[in-house]
């Protein structure tokens, strides 16, 4: 692909909490149609977006079962876009931060996510076209 | 000359610094930049025709575009032809396009 790129997105926030992880996926995922090399580094609270344990749930205030409710687990979309990229042969790595999976206890993520550092972000951010970084809020 | 890509997410009747995008526009903008807001999430709240919102309404006379995601209007019900002068509906893509295009990117 003559005009294929790689982006690095560094992201911060944990899954189910605010919408920026949502965008992030959505962006991701963006890049990940056009058949773009991505890097993503997890940063802090991030680390759980590939969190294999995450279950779906059933929602009891509605009267839903688990098939019902259909619950979105981001381990799930973390899994699906790499399988996206395999399929366009396209690269992703996903490094999920070490010391804060270590501090977090979210040490099993799903296949393809490999532990790293922030040394890890450096490389991905200087081998990228461009970078994107979703800060958490301060 | 430099591109770039401001992306603001917040809202300013939740957050007071949500500006810092706008100044930052605009200081770029008279250095001879170029510049793109793109409003994402909640930061498309005050892009409502009517809204109280004189930072956009600054930036759209300085003649800097002003890109609102259309998800975030759909989600916030926000009709896409009820939008200040200035404002256009925009797809995320537009983010990487940008990205890919090799702008300088920040995420507030």
């Amino acid at each position: 692909m003559a005009d294929k790129k790689t982006l690095t997105f560094a992201l911060m926030d944990p899954p189910y909490e605010n919408a920026r992880s949502t965008t992030a996926l959505r962006l991701i995922h963006i890049a990940a149609k056009r058949g773009y090399d991505i890097n993503v580094f997890a940063y802090e609270g991030s680390v759980y977006l590939a969190f294999a344990k995450q279950k779906p749930h059933p929602n009891a205030m509605h009267g839903r079962n688990i098939e019902e409710e259909n619950h979105v687990l981001t381990k799930d979309l973390v899994s699906s876009l790499m399988e996206e990229t395999k399929r366009n042969g396209s690269k992703f790595d996903w490094v999920n931060c070490g010391l804060c999976v270590d501090e977090r206890g979210a040490t099993e993520a799903v296949e393809g996510v490999r532990r790293g550092s922030p040394g890890d972000f450096l490389k991905m951010a200087e081998a990228s076209d461009n970078t994107l970084v979703i800060g958490t809020r301060g | 000359m430099a591109s770039y890509l401001l992306i603001e997410s917040r809202d300013p009747y939740d957050s007071n610094d949500v500006w810092f995008c706008c100044d930052l526009a605009k200081q770029l903008t008279q250095q001879g930049d170029q510049v793109t807001v793109f409003l994402v999430q909640n930061g498309v709240l005050p892009t409502r025709a009517g809204a109280r919102a004189d930072g956009l309404s600054e930036l759209s006379k300085a003649g800097i575009e002003i890109l609102a995601d259309e998800f975030s209007l759909r989600e916030r019900g926000i009709p896409s032809d009820r939008l200040m002068a200035g404002v256009k509906p925009a797809p995320l893509d537009v983010v990487i396009d940008r990205l890919a295009g090799g702008c300088k990117a920040i995420w507030h």
